[in-house]
């Protein structure tokens, strides 16, 4: 087997991509809260579905892949709110989230940021309006950075994230 | 009442039933209260399994599938008293759907065991929020059934995990390290979407039903359309009924992959998970650059696809194919010669196949325990009625089995695709649809398993009501049974084996 993935990877090449910029959106976005908090290099997040369709955990995920390598610039997904910097946010918050939303924000400890990721989480959807969905994310807990799409893609999140990255070193 | 008979031929002879007008392609039949009971008397000894349980404000709709002669048939009930004669009591997998039914629409299951609400966790504004009349809110606690005994913990764990996954809530009864009892708690990113569809076009509600499960678009998307298509009696032109079926199985290869790749992470493995991934990645990417969008989200529409595939794009599918074909072996020749992996991999989570019968389950979790059925054979659909495809069914019903189900599945796709492509018909892709009335049911088999979505169209073609069911509400139920006598640490690993879908069960 290590033979095979030897000779595979020898003629491949790298996968991953080259790494993107901080998208100029989001770090204009950010600039007037630079100034409140600084992290460092580096960036523990931990991911909240408020309601989410699930197809921005899907995008979520892959900037893990080995493509976008999320982990090369000192980001990371940890399991605990308790260990997280960043509250990354999908989904329309629905009512039966939005207490687990609220609390899981109370346990991330200062100073922290929270992204809103996907259009649902930004600003509803396409489930705005209905009677299980108590409103975006914005309306429970303070969001720092705003990332559309439906879902947003994995360069978007990227981009956004180094974003966040500069802001803070 | 002699058996085997069929169901047809129970409804229609027994009963004396006719179906009613403009229920297509499969009749419904239309019963009294009595007759109703005397269906649940037959369903005890019959081979009838559940396909969906739905209802409108004072209607309730039972679909059911004889194994037998793999014949279709829908019956309803007015519900004149607000209530229906459960169905739970002789196929148990109804019993959460009648919670839920309880929960939107106020209508009681008579007979039911588990009268506990189920997606109204009492936050909503009100209660019965898809009823004639919606009631006033009400505050209640949740119990959990309580399990007793020497030395027992209890675990909770969620709606938030660790991980990036969807939230729910597992409570777990266990003595020592052996899971005595897992109890779900499912309904908290219900989001109301089929009370959302009422009263919008067919091509609004098409992108809230793209929306159910995300990781399933495709094939929410295309038994959506299928749906309005039967309901309208429309075709959808040729090319587009290829070019469906075509992202379809790109949406069951890259999610099979994934959770392949995600499975063996679970079972300590990561270097799998990274060429998984890393394999779904370039599926995504393919996608993209022939479709539009990573995940082929609104690329199904009724009427036919909204786009068509990119001039190169049967080029670059060919390609990822052969790709995918070439580093999917030696993912599969590694994940073969590690004892560890395997180690953890077989005997792990085991479900019977009696169980996965009694709850009609299908998809990997059926399949990986003897039950034969993927609706793409039957009842089928085009261009699936046109393709030879292997269906793997396999016996072990633990961890492996479902591996061993994508695994074959993976591969038949990749068949599948360069069929499709070889054999892609020319022409348009997209024909406006009638808009009249009717109303329409589909079956499509996502990656996960069948998904069943019926609406009813006015006469001037807007939704009156639509419902999907996901094919995880059949397949929950049995996490709790496969994980009894596992060690709680492989809890992940038998749940990321089944990965049922939070979002299309609680819609
Ligand atoms: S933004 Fe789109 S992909 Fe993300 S949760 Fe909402 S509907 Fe799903």
């Amino acid at each position: 087997m290590w033979k095979t993935l030897l000779i595979t990877n020898l003629f491949k090449g790298p996968y991953t991509d080259a790494p993107p910029s901080p998208s100029t959106e989001a770090l204009a976005e950010l600039v007037d809260k630079a100034a409140r908090r600084r992290l460092g290099r580096s960036l523990a997040i931990r991911e909240v579905d408020a309601g989410s369709c699930n197809g921005c955990e899907l995008e979520i995920q892959a900037i893990n892949n080995i493509y976008y390598d999320v982990e090369r610039f000192g980001i990371r997904f940890v399991a605990s709110p308790r260990h997280a910097d960043v509250l990354l946010v999908t989904g329309p918050v629905t009512h039966n989230m939005r207490e687990a939303l609220i609390r899981t924000w109370h346990s991330v400890p200062d100073p922290k940021w929270v992204v809103a990721a996907g259009e649902c989480a930004c600003g509803g959807g396409v489930f705005a309006g209905s009677y299980a969905v108590a409103g975006r994310v914005e309306d429970f807990v303070p969001v720092d950075l705003h990332l559309s799409g439906c879902p947003p893609t994995p360069t978007h999140l990227l981009e956004g994230l180094l974003a966040l990255l500069t802001v803070n070193t | 009442m002699t058996f085997p008979e069929t169901l047809a031929s129970w409804l229609r002879h027994d009963m004396g039933l006719i179906p009613v007008e403009r229920h297509r392609p499969w009749s419904r039949f239309e019963v009294s209260e009595a007759q109703w009971w005397r269906l649940m008397e037959a369903m005890e000894v019959s081979r009838w399994s559940l396909l969906g349980l739905w209802a409108e404000p004072e209607r309730v709709y039972l679909a059911l599938r004889d194994d037998t002669d793999e014949d279709i048939a829908v019956v309803s009930l007015l519900c004149s008293e607000g209530r229906f004669p459960a169905v739970s009591v002789v196929r148990p997998a109804a019993q959460r759907l009648e919670r839920a039914i309880h929960d939107l629409f106020g209508l009681e299951a008579v007979g039911l065991t588990d009268s506990r609400p189920w997606l109204d966790h009492g936050v909503w504004k009100g209660s019965r929020p898809l009823a004639a009349v919606p009631g006033p809110a009400v505050r209640r606690s949740y119990a959990f059934l309580p399990v007793e005994g020497e030395g027992l913990h209890q675990i909770p764990v969620g709606p938030v995990h660790a991980g990036i996954i969807e939230p729910g809530h597992f409570r777990f009864h266990a003595n020592g390290e052996a899971v005595v009892r897992l109890e779900e708690r499912l309904g908290y990113v219900h989001k109301g979407i089929e009370g959302l569809m009422q009263g919008r076009s067919v091509f609004d509600a098409a992108r809230l039903a793209a929306r159910i499960s995300g990781d399933s678009t495709v094939a929410y998307g295309f038994a959506f359309a299928r749906a309005v298509e039967a309901a309208l009696g429309f075709e959808a032109p040729p090319r587009a009924v290829w070019l469906r079926a075509l992202m379809a199985e790109m949406e069951r290869l890259a999610n099979h992959l994934g959770d392949i790749g995600s499975i063996c992470n679970d079972a300590a493995f990561p270097v799998l998970l990274t060429r998984c991934h890393a394999l779904r990645e370039q599926v995504a990417r393919t996608a993209v650059a022939c479709f539009g969008h990573r995940l082929m989200m609104d690329r199904i529409v009724p009427g036919g696809v909204a786009v068509d595939l990119t001039p190169d794009g049967a080029e670059r599918i060919r390609r990822l194919g052969t790709e995918i074909k070439g580093a999917f072996a030696i993912v599969m020749e590694i994940y073969d010669n590690r004892n560890s992996l395997l180690d953890r991999m077989v005997g792990t989570g085991v479900i019977g196949s009696h169980l996965v019968h009694r709850f009609g389950a299908g998809g990997f979790v059926g399949r990986a325990a003897m039950r034969d059925f993927d609706a793409r054979r039957t009842p089928s659909y085009p261009p699936y009625d046109d393709l030879d495809f292997i269906v793997p069914v396999l016996e072990g019903g633990d961890v492996n089995a479902r591996v061993g189900v994508r695994r074959e599945e993976i591969k038949e796709s990749l068949k599948l695709m360069a069929v499709i492509l070889d054999r892609l018909p020319e022409g348009p892709v997209l024909e406006p649809v009638p808009g009249t009335g009717g109303e329409g049911m589909a079956l499509v088999e996502g990656f996960r398993g069948e998904i069943l979505v019926w609406v009813r169209l006015a006469a001037d073609g807007t939704i009156l009501r639509c419902h999907a069911r996901d094919p995880s509400w059949f397949q929950w139920p049995l996490l709790e049974a496969a994980i009894e006598g596992n060690i709680v640490a492989d809890f992940p690993l038998c749940n990321k084996s089944f990965n049922c879908s939070y979002s299309g069960h609680d819609l």
